[in-house]
This record gives structure tokens, C-alpha cells and sequence, in this order.
């Protein structure tokens, strides 16, 4: 294997289902273990996951997502979210992926910037103390791009 | 892939990965070390230890597993071993690079 071309990786997390907030957890994690710098970008209901009180009750989606294989009808239900959150929790769990609030620290410890929106933030009505200790700040999406500063850099949106 | 190094022969992948564990020895990692840009302290031997121990005992490495470890925390595996700290230390540690994705 060659060495990459990667600096350094930019997230935008947009969505709080845990099967996005994850993506963005393991791609910016796996970036800081290869020697890549990482930072994630939270905005609108990416938020959630950056939340106290929110971020260890994210739920898979499962209205809307033809990959669960069920009826759209069925995925409607009640309950048939939370039990499908769960299953999924477990099976992540098997392969030791720490929980949201666990992975914040591991992100913020590896050397992971981590931001929130100040529009979104504006808009959900949020207050710093109801947002993670770990969070470097709440910036605009103009800070934001000044952080892609050198060769090498990408930006992604989830 | 052979490679000559603190006196003696070693057998790589195209990685820079020792290929049998057996060849490895404390000069060696030395000098991997140096090609690292690290030289290395009291500290690192420590994580060297503990890791060469998880391989030994085929338990996987991850960086969790590093958190929950009790010789060091992230901040510092991250500083010890720049560049990717689970993919240098086992390469100076004489063992295969994690498959880990966490």
C-alpha cells in the first residue's frame, strides 16, 4: 500500500440516525489512527448527537429506509424503532464499538476537532452547557472552511 | 522482503511490518524507532509490553482497548507514537498492523 494523499478529512454531520452518526464517528476516527487530521462539523440534527441529554437515544431509521427490508407501514409502528435501534446497538457492541457519548471522548482524546453550528445552534435555541464538554467551539460555516487550510484536505457531507 | 538492521537480517512485508515475531529484539525496535522519528523512553516500553502481551494472548488491539488499558490514556498514545499511534507502536513492537477500524 502507498502512502495517501489525505491531510487532512472534513465532516459535515447533518443527521442524527445512528447509522450516519457513526459513519462520521469511524471515518473521522480511522482518519486520526492513520496519521490524518480530523474534525466534525454538527448541523441541524446532527446536533443531537453532540446534545447531553440527546446523544444516547439516537435511533436507526426505519420509516424510509428500504435497506431494513420491511414495509414502510410496519417500520411505522410503534416500538419497531426502539427494537431495531436495540438490535443494532447489541451487534455494534459485539464489535466493541464504544457508545456515542464514549466515542465523543475517544475523538476529542485522539485529536479530533469538534464543532457545532451557530446557525443550527441558533435555531434549535441550544446554550453551550447543553452541548458536550469535549466541543471546540460553535462556529459558521465560513470558520468551518478556513479550517480546510492545506493541501490535501476534504470535505464530506453526511 | 529482507531488510538489514541493528546488525541483523529481518524479514518484512512492504509495509515495513516484521514477519516473524521471533526475529525481533530491543535494538531493533530501537532503530525502527529512529526511522519513526521517536526515540524511545521508558513510557514506550511500557506500551510496547502491553501490546506485545495483547498479541500474545491473540486478544485484538484498538484504540478502545488502549482507553480502557490503565498504562496509558489516548492523549498520550497519540503523543508517543505520532503519525497514527496503533500503526507505529506495533510496527516498532515487531508485530502485524491491527485490522481494527476503531
Amino acid at each position: 500500500m502507498g502512502t495517501t494523499q489525505v491531510k487532512k478529512m472534513l465532516f459535515i454531520l447533518s443527521k442524527a440516525t445512528i447509522e450516519n452518526v457513526y459513519a462520521a464517528f469511524v471515518m473521522a476516527n480511522g482518519a486520526r489512527m492513520e496519521g490524518i487530521e480530523s474534525e466534525i462539523f454538527f448541523t441541524f440534527f446532527g446536533l443531537e448527537a453532540i446534545q447531553k441529554k440527546k446523544l444516547e437515544h439516537l435511533h436507526v431509521a426505519t420509516v424510509g429506509n428500504p435497506a431494513m427490508h420491511m414495509p414502510t407501514m410496519l417500520g411505522g409502528l410503534p416500538g419497531v424503532e426502539a427494537l431495531a435501534t436495540k438490535m443494532m446497538k447489541k451487534e455494534m457492541e459485539k464489535l466493541d464499538m464504544p457508545a456515542v457519548g464514549e466515542f465523543l471522548e475517544i475523538l476529542s482524546d485522539s485529536g479530533c476537532k469538534l464543532w457545532a453550528c451557530k446557525l443550527a445552534v441558533d435555531m434549535f435555541h441550544l446554550k453551550r452547557e447543553d452541548l458536550i464538554d469535549e466541543l471546540d467551539g460553535i462556529l459558521t460555516i465560513g470558520d468551518f472552511y478556513s479550517r480546510a487550510d492545506q493541501e490535501g484536505t476534504h470535505l464530506l457531507f453526511i | 522482503m529482507k531488510k538489514v538492521i541493528a546488525q541483523s537480517e529481518i524479514d518484512v512485508n512492504e509495509e515495513g511490518y516484521l514477519l516473524d515475531f521471533q526475529q525481533w529484539n530491543k535494538k531493533i525496535a530501537e532503530e525502527l524507532a529512529k526511522e519513526h522519528n521517536i526515540s524511545l523512553t521508558d513510557k514506550h516500553w511500557e506500551v510496547i509490553d502491553y501490546i506485545q502481551d495483547k498479541y500474545k494472548n491473540e486478544e485484538p488491539l484498538s484504540v478502545r482497548g488502549i482507553k480502557n488499558s490503565g498504562v496509558l490514556d489516548i492523549k498520550e498514545f497519540y503523543g508517543l507514537f505520532p503519525g497514527g499511534p496503533l500503526k507505529v507502536s506495533t510496527l516498532i513492537a515487531g508485530i502485524p498492523k491491527p485490522k481494527s477500524c476503531i
